[in-house]
């Protein structure tokens, strides 16, 4: 019960925004290395573009479950091991509000 | 003559030294052979190297998003045409320092090739899917080749596009699983001759420096498709059927490339697909001959051009390292950390030094390859793929 209630609040603009020194290098993550197969500026390479029109319809914990965990049968890999659920959340967040030039 | 010169003759003088270096710069002859460009991936931004001095030339802006840039040379090594990500084709020269000509042809685009005569430039897209065919003198669009598979009419995302002999662009279909053959010998139309079911997305792909074998790696399947372009007639083969038959597959955090796939003598080392090691080809049979366990999941395996060492970078987060292998004993004889994000390698055409490219690190470095030690450096932003003009003259770069 408790772990339901933990993910539900991972999931919501409620989590914990990173601090600021991390928030840049998820940024930098996002760009470099999410962006050698969706693209640096996230419109789409081998995978499909990460920009706010394309995501609007996919609710946030799919998208925080594929940062997370991956999407098995699919090249998108888990980075469990580099990026807290909290920091997927915000990370959700940044692509779905568009990231800045 | 410690006369005092006056101020305004002194400004003379100064102009006219600056009028005659400027001249003497325009006029001053010099080859392309020691040239070459870094890609500076976020800044849209190309760097003119020269491997001699090992020294940077001169930067061009304006390029675009250059992430997964990459590039070929007009045959007389002059210009070089890149391709963006965003769908640009830059043509730029390398003498004069100066972007040519640019055109936006795609929405999202991963690579391309120059045709054998060298009057052609391919360049295969993934949004709209298909190859699309431009002069390589003023890059006027020549021919379209929408990727159609399928019953549905969807286009299917290209990649491993190469040049090969006859003037021929060989490329995979990503999402149909296809090879696809394009005969340009005339350029406004191009016939086509498809290979389908070679396998589960194919990702990228070689030809063999003698144009004769096409190779692409697939993803969604151990094993790579094979095909013999002197008897395309036989068909494609399946190669490595399964080579990680009944283990766990690791999760892939950046595509290896085969573009520049070591050979060696009679052996083949090419990157396995979400495993740390190189598997070892027979060159004759391209059958399996042995796997060499490496520091992490390969990008690149690059032969020194004489064939005695291989050069292996690695993918997020093991990418700071760089291990050479000696070809002859299959054992790694040296590992380097140049830095955070190696992106890139490119040797010097006789192999006496390698350029790798540091992106977190904003660097180009510059090793010897017999004493592995850094003979030079470059800061460049965010580097990432580095292009030699040597590549002019071979087949299928
Ligand atoms: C090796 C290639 C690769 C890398 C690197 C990669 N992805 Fe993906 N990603 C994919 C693919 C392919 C898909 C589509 C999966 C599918 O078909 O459902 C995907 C899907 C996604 C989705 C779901 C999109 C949707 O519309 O459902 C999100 C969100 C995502 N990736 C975020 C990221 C982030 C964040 C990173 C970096 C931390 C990253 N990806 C790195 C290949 C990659």
């Amino acid at each position: 019960m408790l772990a339901a209630v933990l993910v539900l609040a991972a999931s919501t603009a409620g989590a914990a925004p990173p601090g600021g020194d991390r928030q840049a290098a998820l940024l930098y993550l996002l760009r470099q290395d999410c962006g050698s197969c969706h693209g640096a500026t996230m419109g789409g390479g081998l995978a499909p573009p990460l920009l706010p029109h394309s995501l609007a319809e996919t609710p946030d914990d799919a998208l925080i479950a594929a940062i997370l965990d991956g999407r098995p049968g699919t090249p998108m890999p888990p980075w469990r091991f580099e990026i807290s659920p909290d920091e997927a959340a915000w990370m959700v967040r940044q692509l779905k509000g568009g990231l800045a030039e | 003559m410690t006369r005092a010169i006056k101020p305004a003759r002194l400004l003379v003088a100064l102009l006219f030294l600056v009028v005659a270096a400027g001249a003497a710069g325009a006029e001053e002859l010099r080859g392309t052979g020691d040239l070459g460009i870094v890609i500076e991936r976020t800044a849209g931004a190309v760097q003119i190297i020269e491997t001699s001095g090992r020294t940077s030339l001169g930067r061009i802006e304006g390029l675009g998003d250059l992430s997964h840039a990459s590039a070929v040379f007009s045959r007389d090594g002059r210009y070089a045409f890149v391709f963006g990500r965003d769908g640009g084709l830059s043509k730029l020269d390398l003498l004069t320092r100066r972007l040519v000509k640019r055109v936006v042809q795609a929405g999202n685009s991963i690579g391309g090739a120059i045709s054998q005569d060298g009057s052609l430039i391919a360049v295969s897209n993934y949004e709209p899917g298909g190859v699309r065919l431009f002069d390589a003198e003023t890059l006027a669009p020549v021919a379209d080749i929408p990727a159609v598979y399928g019953a549905t009419g969807a286009r299917s995302k290209v990649v491993g596009l190469v040049d090969a002999p006859g003037n021929r662009f060989v490329f995979s279909l990503y999402d149909a699983g296809e090879i696809w053959i394009a005969d340009v010998a005339q350029p406004d139309k191009p016939v086509i001759t498809k290979f389908a079911e070679i396998g589960l997305q194919p990702y990228d792909a070689l030809v063999t420096p003698d144009g004769r074998t096409y190779i692409a790696g697939l993803f969604g399947e151990d094993g790579l498709a094979m095909l013999d372009l002197w008897r395309p007639e036989a068909g494609v083969r399946r190669l490595l059927d399964g080579y990680g038959r009944g283990e766990e597959k690791l999760p892939v955090y950046k595509m290896p490339h085969l573009e520049g796939w070591a050979r060696a003598g009679d052996r083949i080392f090419l990157p396995a697909v979400g495993r740390h090691e190189l598997l070892v080809l027979d060159a004759k049979t391209f059958t399996e001959i042995g796997r060499i366990p490496v520091h992490g999941q390969p990008v690149f395996a690059i032969a020194r051009p004489d064939g005695r060492q291989v050069w292996v970078n690695f993918a997020h987060p093991l990418n700071d390292t760089v291990q050479i292998i000696d070809t002859q004993s299959l054992e790694i004889v040296q590992a380097i950390q140049p830095g955070k994000a190696v992106m890139h390698l490119e040797f010097t055409p006789r192999g006496e030094n390698v350029w790798i490219s540091v992106r977190d690190a904003d660097r180009v470095d510059v090793y010897d390859t017999d004493s592995f030690a850094r003979i030079g450096s470059i800061p460049a932003d965010k580097p990432s793929g580095i292009f030699l003009t040597a590549r002019a003259n071979r087949i299928g770069l």
